[in-house]
């Protein structure tokens, strides 16, 4: 069973820092749910566990059963069980979905022992369908010009052919109309079991109609500042945020400044201007 | 914030040239080093042709000590004209089966997969080695349907008519220096006629090797595609490695009828010592379409604007193109779209890349004239610059003379993209196989375009290569 430990996590992007000392455990078996307005650092903490070369640990660790995240690269920690379902998956021109899955799955194999195209075709099919995805799907190019909730949906279709034991959804609900968060909801609760771990995170309390969390913790100011069960979610859902802050003395929340919080990832990700 | 291992890996994208052995192969003749009146003389008489021919070579001879080295490009003042043999004639005649043609020669073929790549899937080839063609061969069917597919020396003995109507039509010797030279001194290259409705299915195909140093290969194609009929015609080329440079200045001239449709593929993988300077043009009659598809992947420097006149309504013209620069290499491609009829249409989509001190431009002229009403024109390039040592240069010439045209232009210049690679790591793949799948991408646009055998050998390289520098 994965154990994922965060401890007194500090993470800073251009010398700002975001992250200011978290700390969460999630054991296999678990979910969690962060939650928080915007612009407080919850995406950032998913980046930073994936290792974005945008951030930069200062302070804190991150272990993976018990083996340091930190010395990890992105593909090592992925290979050792991690995922995370990106907020703004990145497109990729020119290069498969089906492709692209094959080499990932691959990549979890012996060199010498592929999966076999059969076994990988039956695989694909089943989570298209479960999914409810175009049929064209393994020929389109990697989310290049799909519609923000066929990204959405073919992260957890990944997630699926992947099989980690620790998995991060970074607002897996923005984007969705309810139809497509249904059937997002559906498959990632099909995937639940003891051994798989789940952090979800998200501002809206919608997806957690469709995704159960036994585990909720507010985050503010780049850290956790309360942690409770369903019915901290109740609350929050019928109160907001407002009351937290009154509580805890907090003024400001907010650790990204406004302009840049909806871009953090990803958005611009595709066509960047070369300029050093 | 890439790695130095996924830095030298990309710069190894352009690194191992598998293309570069020699073959030991006595000419039966050659004209010696430097071009003078005499040695023009000398190849029309070796080639024993028409009065006219010679008064040609030699009128092109004069304009080519006249004109002088063009400057707006790349720096040509290397080519020391004095330095290169004009002229290598490597055996008696163009033969029709491979076991006629000189065994080094025929096995340089073999080890370049010609023979078989022609066996597989092509309906006719043409093999040049140095300064003729020494094998040439069409499927029998074709040869019955009309189709002409012969070396451009023994279509001018066998079709002097049709040859003399078209030749130099498109392209004169005027018009650059070494449109004029090729004109002086040309040998060999492919001349293909596509009778009315006729369509080729399986691509025709002509592989050019230039074997020795100091050498200068100047094949002259010339291409007519009747009305109503359809071709898709394949050109390769490569050298060995040597340390002085050799010079490439072949002419292309394409015609395509009306409602014509002709599509002309090349996978230019020269050696970098090889200074490559083309001059390649197609004029396009009313509903008819040239598609040029070119894969700059070799030489030292090169300077290709393959170009579409777009002489008749309706005519569509599409250039799709890669070049890829590493070390030492300059790569001053691009397209040419000149629009003079109604409605005429073209696109043009380049995919450049740069990696170890390469320098990769992008050179183009879109050009819609007085009469060239209701025309549409579609530029898009791309290039990718893989280390901070390579540049590259976006130069495009939009000229409009109406005022009912449509051009539209994008570029974009980018690194390997910081998320991409994120995306695909995120996924388990490691740096050089996320790298590896990007660049893959971002050529998939010319790779599709491709004969899959084509496709799976450009794909093959660049993965190979990358490979390779896995330590």
């Amino acid at each position: 069973m994965a154990t994922l430990k965060i401890e007194d996590l500090h993470a800073q992007a251009e010398g700002h820092e975001i992250l200011k000392g978290v700390n969460l455990t999630i054991e296999g078996g678990e979910s969690h749910a962060i939650m928080g307005p915007n612009g407080t650092g919850k995406s950032t903490l998913a980046s930073v566990i994936m290792g974005h070369p945008r951030y930069e640990i200062t302070k804190g660790r991150i272990t993976l059963d018990g083996e340091d995240v930190q010395k990890m690269s992105t593909d090592e920690r992925a290979r050792a069980g991690l995922f995370l379902a990106m907020q703004s998956p990145a497109e990729v021109p020119g290069v498969t979905n089906s492709d692209f899955i094959k080499a990932a799955m691959n990549a979890r194999r012996e060199e010498d022992d592929p999966i076999s195209l059969f076994k990988f075709i039956k695989q694909y099919d089943k989570a298209v369908a479960d999914l409810r995805m175009r049929e064209d799907l393994p020929h389109r190019y990697l989310n290049d010009g799909f519609s923000g909730g066929e990204k959405k949906r073919n992260e957890i279709l990944q997630m699926r052919m992947l099989k980690p034991s620790i998995v991060i959804l970074d607002e897996i609900d923005s984007g969705l109309d309810i139809d497509a968060l249904k059937v997002v909801g559906e498959n990632v609760t099909s995937m639940k079991d003891d051994s798989l771990g789940m952090l979800l995170i998200t501002h809206y309390q919608r997806i957690l109609d469709y995704i159960s969390a036994d585990h909720v913790h507010i985050m503010m100011q780049g850290r956790i500042v309360k942690s409770g069960d369903r019915e901290l979610m109740q609350k929050v859902d019928s109160h907001g945020y407002d009351w937290i802050k009154e509580e805890l003395g907090i003024e400001d929340e907010r650790v990204i400044p406004e302009d840049e919080a909806r871009t953090a990832l990803g958005e611009c990700a595709v066509k960047e201007s070369f300029n050093e | 914030m890439m790695s130095d291992g996924t830095k030298k890996k990309i710069q190894d994208i352009i690194g191992q040239y598998k293309y570069g052995f020699k073959t030991d192969a006595d000419p039966l003749y050659d004209t010696g080093k430097g071009l003078t009146e005499d040695i023009v003389r000398d190849i029309s008489r070796i080639k024993d042709e028409p009065r006219w021919m010679l008064d040609f070579r030699l009128k092109a001879y004069e304009s080519f000590k006249r004109k002088p080295i063009p400057t707006w490009g790349p720096d040509l003042s290397g080519v020391d004209f004095d330095d290169i043999t004009y002229y290598k004639k490597p055996s008696e005649q163009s033969e029709r089966s491979w076991d006629d043609v000189p065994e080094n020669i025929k096995n340089t073929f073999d080890r370049l997969g010609i023979p078989e790549a022609e066996q597989k899937f092509l309906a006719g080839v043409g093999a040049q080695f140095e300064s003729e063609v020494v094998y040439h061969s069409t499927l029998e069917e074709l040869e019955a349907q009309g189709v002409v597919f012969l070396d451009t020396d023994t279509a001018l003995r066998e079709y002097p008519e049709l040859f003399k109507e078209y030749f130099s039509k498109v392209v004169t010797p005027e018009d650059n220096k070494y449109a004029a030279l090729n004109s002086a001194v040309w040998s060999g290259g492919s001349f293909i006629y596509v009778p009315k409705g006729v369509h080729v299915e399986k691509p025709l195909q002509s592989y050019f090797r230039i074997n020795s140093e100091q050498m200068g290969q100047f094949e002259r194609t010339l291409i007519i595609v009747d009305e109503g009929a359809s071709l898709h015609y394949v050109e390769g080329c490569t050298a060995p490695v040597y340390t002085t440079d050799s010079l490439h200045a072949a002419t292309v001239e394409i015609y395509v009828k009306k409602g014509g449709h002709a599509r002309y593929t090349t996978i230019q993988n020269w050696a970098n010592n090889i200074v490559n300077l083309v001059t390649k043009r197609a004029i396009v009659e009313e509903d008819a379409h040239m598609e040029w598809v070119d894969g700059n992947i070799g030489s030292g420097i090169n300077m290709k604007y393959p170009a579409c006149v777009l002489k008749g309504d309706r005519a569509k013209g599409t250039t799709i193109s890669i070049a890829f620069a590493g070390e030492g290499m300059h790569q001053d491609t691009g397209a040419k779209m000149v629009h003079l009829g109604k409605d005429t249409t073209s696109s043009i989509v380049s995919k450049s890349m740069s990696a170890r001190g390469g320098k990769v431009n992008y050179r183009g002229l879109i050009h819609h004239g007085d009469d060239a009403l209701g025309a549409r024109s579609n530029v898009e390039c791309d290039t990718m610059i893989l280390d901070e040592r390579s540049t590259s240069d976006t130069i495009p010439h939009n000229i409009v003379k109406n005022n009912a045209a449509q051009v539209r232009h994008e570029a974009s210049v980018s690194k390997v993209d910081e998320e991409q690679l994120f995306y695909l790591m995120s996924r388990g793949l490691d740096e050089s196989e996320a790298v590896e799948m990007i660049v893959m991408g971002f050529i998939e646009p010319f790779a599709k375009e491709l004969p899959m055998e084509y496709a799976v050998e450009l794909n093959q390289l660049i993965k190979l290569e990358m490979e390779g520098s896995i330590g």
